[in-house]
């Protein structure tokens, strides 16, 4: 059982509907770690957030013992190694090598080209749908013969990758375009119903109901869908 | 333990600072390698055999295993090779090298070369962007002789490789003193302590080759 003192202070700053603040959550839940949650109204910045992330000014922010930590994947990364319970990453080298990539892959490719389909349409729609569906299909055959991206339990890939499940996927309705069919990514809808299946994923994503709200109501007003 | 046989290769490029920083971790921990050069944009078949999703260098080929992408090849060697560890040990600092080595790939080399040279809000206000976020990093080597602290580590060739030895040319190349000694003292002074490096030395591409190139990369964006 990881030892935790009474002076030990986590805050995490985040936003309901962000993926990369979910992100976080679901991180810090697995590992049975306690933290008083922050949220930030994106459109009015606390001064705490400009104090605490100068360089982007965005969350989330994690702030352990007074130290803040800012860039999703670098804070998942810091959880990992402070917390040992429930480890995300594979010891081997190779294996966390490839664990990180695909999740950057996640965050630099698929997330990028995905936020255009939101705000497009006719052909410079179909073209973005075609080029996020060829991405997709990297991480439908990772997908293959496991549970998880992370083998039998979940791990760093599987908890980056939620921003396929739980925001491009629920953007579809909402844009009226099926970018993920089930005909064509048999193994990513496999996949989400896992996932589905976790009480810590159930517990941390945003409740679907709003968060179609809150997407809708962003992609009127932007061309993101996210955030 | 026995001696294994043990394969490093590496395909890079000679003005590639993602595969200049790659090579400077190698010889820092003294782990022999074949180079490949790769004569972009002429990609030889190893490459897209290798690395069919981004075709890109560097790559590293450690026995059977293919890395892709610096950062996680430099991490990698990092785990692998563990004399002359380049990550700091204490979870903390280990993620502050590693939010600032994406901040320079990110924000530094944006900023700091296809912004400037498209300079659309003109040139002054580039230069002014640029030097604001370079701040970050002055205020970050302040008082240490490299950013790793006594000695180099991953932050100092992540930056030393783009910041030196790659976007310094640009400027130098198109007339620009963006890091002068006076606006920047730490910076300097932390340039003239990686220069002195020998894992650093042999991994700076020829100056008046890549000043060239860069001039010429500049020409292709501006008018693109």
């Amino acid at each position: 059982m990881a030892e935790r003192s009474e002076s030990e202070e986590v805050k995490l700053l985040g936003m309901w509907a962000s993926p990369f603040s979910r992100r976080i959550e679901i991180a810090l839940t697995l590992k049975g770690v306690s933290y008083e949650f922050s949220e930030e109204d994106i459109t009015n910045k606390s001064s705490l957030l400009l104090q605490l992330n100068p360089v982007y000014k965005m969350i989330p922010v994690l702030v352990h013992n007074g130290k803040p930590i800012s860039e999703s994947l670098v804070i998942l990364e810091y959880i990992d190694e402070t917390w040992r319970d429930n480890p995300i990453l594979p010891q081997d080298p190779y294996e966390k090598a490839m664990a990180r990539f695909w999740a950057k892959f996640v965050d630099e490719q698929i997330y990028v080209t995905a936020m255009k389909v939101v705000g497009k349409i006719g052909e410079e729609r179909d073209a973005v749908v075609e080029a996020t569906r060829d991405l997709l299909m990297f991480l439908e055959k990772e997908l293959v013969g496991k549970d998880f991206f992370g083998g039998r339990s979940l791990g760093f890939v599987d908890i980056v990758a939620t921003l396929v499940a739980f925001w491009l996927m629920r953007t579809e309705e909402i844009v009226g375009v099926k970018v993920v069919p089930v005909e064509k990514f048999p193994e990513i809808h496999r996949w989400v119903k896992n996932l589905l299946g976790n009480d810590v994923i159930k517990k941390c994503i945003p409740p679907e109901d709003e968060h179609l709200q809150y997407i809708r109501a962003r992609s009127c007003v932007l061309s993101l869908g996210f955030v | 333990m026995t001696e294994k046989e043990e394969s490093v290769k590496l395909l890079g490029f000679w003005a590639s600072p993602f595969s200049r920083r790659v090579e400077m971790a190698l010889k820092l921990k003294g782990v022999p390698y074949e180079y490949l050069e790769e004569d972009l944009p002429n990609k030889t078949p190893l490459l897209l055999e290798l690395n069919p999703l981004h075709k890109k260098v560097p790559v590293l080929v450690h026995n059977d295993k293919i890395l892709l992408e610096s950062h996680l090849i430099l991490e990698y060697i990092d785990q692998t090779w563990k004399n002359n560890p380049i990550l700091p040990q204490d979870p903390y600092e280990k993620a502050m090298a590693r939010f600032w080595a994406k901040f320079i790939d990110e924000q530094i080399l944006t900023l700091g070369f296809r912004s400037l040279v498209k300079a659309e809000k003109g040139r002054e206000v580039a230069i002014e962007e640029t030097r604001e976020m370079l701040t970050f990093l002055e205020k970050e080597v302040t008082g240490k002789d490299f950013f790793g602290g006594k000695t180099i580590g991953f932050l100092d060739m992540i930056a030393g490789s783009m910041i030196p030895f790659c976007l310094a040319r640009l400027w130098e190349g198109i007339g620009i003193d963006m890091i002068p000694g006076e606006k920047f003292p730490e910076l300097n002074r932390w340039i003239k302590n990686l220069e002195e490096v020998e894992a650093v030395r042999g991994c700076i591409p020829p100056r008046d080759k890549q000043i060239e190139r860069m001039t010429k990369i500049a020409e292709t964006i501006k008018s693109a």
